[in-house]
């Protein structure tokens, strides 16, 4: 019941659920194991997978990555290319440090924060954090992505691209992701005082936080879910809180 | 300066630290017109979130069409037939000239300049006119599809264009002699509402509040979507970096996009108005970037797909929410008037801010 996050009437569901703890990009789950050889047999030479239909990622290597290899060796993952676009995925420490070095680098300054957002994956728990960064000078549009535990901080980059200091907000309204070092982590979009965070996968689209509105607004919003528990739409009845 | 006010452009609150007169901080509070877009992006399928889009940035709606689109598009790796990608580019630049009409006509009647805000709806009324006529929408136009435009352009649409586009300059010279030289408005706009370069590029300033600042930046020159490659026309570029410029470039802006659709409107290439996909959008499990040049700044679409027919993340990057950031730089050390002017300046629309 908690994962009912899809309405109920939707017509056409997917053929089969998303992928489970896929990090984004990755298309070889759809690579089928060649079948048991069955017993007693030799084991003959595998079959070779057929090639996975779509496109895939390429490993993309440059200076910049290089360069990053040499001087964060440690909590670089890797580097790929999808449908054209360039990703980093590094691990969540020293991230500030990263991020500064990208920014200062004299290969490919990346001077502009585009966007920074995040991604939650219930699966394994994860947000994954995604930063577009671009550079004026060179023209080029580059993504790095960490990922982080559902209750793990992370560093803020506002003091590397004071653009970050909104987004970020926005992701900590939206996801209740933890910045450390952030000058002013509160709400942007929602109310001050509302509770849930509502872009998690938990959260269901009809949620609403039904203590807020009658508080602030003085009506019984008649939405049949609250903050925190998701009931299915048919069951019998409003439950208020006080039940 | 609260959410109730005839010149905060839609529901925002600005907190202002005053001494006197003079402004020391400025705190924006926004959010009054949250309504969740992204969060219906996960809900919805691919082709039903396009209309929830265009009320985004209501004023300019089918910026945010043709992003969104080309970005699927792209996911989908689909490419729109030549003759949609015209008429797109043609929709697209009218939709820029509607979006500087409106932001010219409420800026100037913000600072006092009542004729003004009534010559650019005149215009603005004609364009309106060619896009009800065209999908039978003004404000909130559901004009492009994934794969193409869904539309075929009526008789009569390129007479109506080249007629428009040809009397459009005079009136841009109109604007001009009722505003750039006088003295009420350079009193007004010189000087105030200041960032350098280096500033609006950290503060992640874009679209013509970048380029009013010396930076010669525009998303159809550095990554150029659609056909804007087939076409010529100019960026301008302020030096300053203060409202005047910001002013200056809008308005050359506004006769540069005439001049790209003279271009456009001529050469419509004959042909299929879709590409050849499947009516169900199931894009590849990825996750895609794609940002446009919108009226306000770089709109962006980030687009995380696992497979199904909704995306799994469908995260918008607006221009004005990030372009709201600089107001409190910029509104340091003026008065409370000079906020009125620096918030016209930046052309935000709340619609896009909170989504």
């Amino acid at each position: 019941m908690a994962d009912e996050q899809k309405d109920s009437q939707q017509p056409e569901k997917p053929a089969e659920p998303p992928k489970p703890a896929a990090p984004a990009g990755e298309a070889r789950a759809a690579v089928p194991k060649p079948p048991p050889p069955p017993p007693g047999a030799k084991p003959a030479a595998p079959a070779a997978p057929p090639k996975p239909k779509g496109p895939q990622q390429e490993p993309w290597s440059s200076p910049l990555v290089d360069a990053i290899k040499e001087k964060f060796g440690g909590e670089f993952i890797k580097s790929y290319s999808f449908l054209g676009q360039n990703q980093i995925v590094v691990k969540k420490d020293r991230i500030a440090e990263i991020m500064t070095f990208l920014r200062d680098n004299d290969i490919v300054p990346l001077n502009y924060l585009v966007d920074e957002t995040a991604v939650h994956w219930p699966k394994t728990e994860e947000f994954e954090i995604v930063y577009i960064l671009y550079s004026h000078s060179k023209n080029e549009r580059i993504r790095v992505k960490a990922r982080i535990k559902e209750w793990e901080p992370i560093e803020s980059v506002s003091g590397i691209w004071t653009t970050a200091d909104w987004l970020e907000r926005e992701v900590f309204d939206m996801f209740g992701v933890q910045y450390l070092n952030h000058p002013n982590l509160k709400r942007i979009l929602l109310p001050e005082d509302w509770v849930g965070y509502p872009l998690r996968k938990d959260y269901n689209i009809r949620l609403q936080d039904v203590e807020w509105v009658r508080k602030h607004l003085g009506i019984d919003s008649g939405q049949k879910y609250y903050v925190g528990e998701a009931r299915h739409e048919e069951d019998a009845g409003y439950v208020t809180p006080s039940d | 300066m609260g959410p109730q006010h005839p010149s905060t452009h839609g529901v925002l609150q600005v907190k202002l630290k005053l001494d006197g007169e003079r402004v020391i901080d400025a705190e924006c509070v926004i959010g009054y017109l949250h309504r969740g877009v992204e969060k219906l992006g996960e809900a919805q399928t691919y082709g039903q979130f396009v209309p929830t889009l265009d009320r985004m940035d209501y004023i300019a709606a089918v910026s945010n069409c043709l992003g969104y689109c080309e970005a699927i598009e792209k996911l989908l790796s689909v490419t729109a037939p030549p003759r949609a990608q015209c008429i797109r580019v043609i929709m697209t630049e009218l939709n820029r000239i509607t979006s500087h009409l409106l932001w010219l006509g409420t800026h100037a009647i913000d600072l006092g300049a009542v004729t003004v805000f009534l010559y650019c709806f005149r215009e603005r009324e004609e364009i309106l006119k060619i896009f009800e006529n065209y999908c039978g929408a003004r404000l909130t136009t559901h004009m492009f599809r994934i794969g193409g435009t869904q539309y075929e352009i009526y008789d009569g649409f390129q007479d109506q264009v080249r007629v428009f586009v040809k009397d459009f300059p005079k009136k841009v010279d109109e604007y001009e002699t009722l505003l750039t030289e006088n003295r009420i408005w350079i009193g007004r706009t010189r000087g105030v509402g200041v960032i350098s370069a280096k500033d609006a590029i950290d503060m992640g300033l874009t679209g013509p509040s970048l380029r009013g600042s010396g930076v010669e930046w525009d998303i159809r020159k550095a990554k150029p979507y659609a056909v804007y490659s087939d076409f010529e026309f100019d960026i301008p570029v302020g030096e300053q970096g203060d409202t005047y410029d910001r002013y200056m470039v809008r308005l050359e802006e506004m006769r540069q996009s005439a001049r790209i659709i003279s271009q456009a409107v001529e050469k419509i290439p004959d042909g299929p108005l879709m590409a050849k996909m499947s009516k169900i959008i199931k894009p590849p499990i990825g996750d895609i970037y794609h940002s446009i040049e919108s009226p306000k700044g770089e709109l962006g679409y980030y687009i995380v797909s696992d497979g199904s027919t909704q995306a799994y993340r469908a995260r918008v990057r607006p221009p004005s929410f990030v372009n709201l950031q600089s107001l409190k730089r910029m509104v340091a050390g003026h008065m409370v008037a000079d906020v009125v002017a620096i918030i016209g300046t930046l052309d935000i629309v709340l619609g896009e801010i909170d989504r």
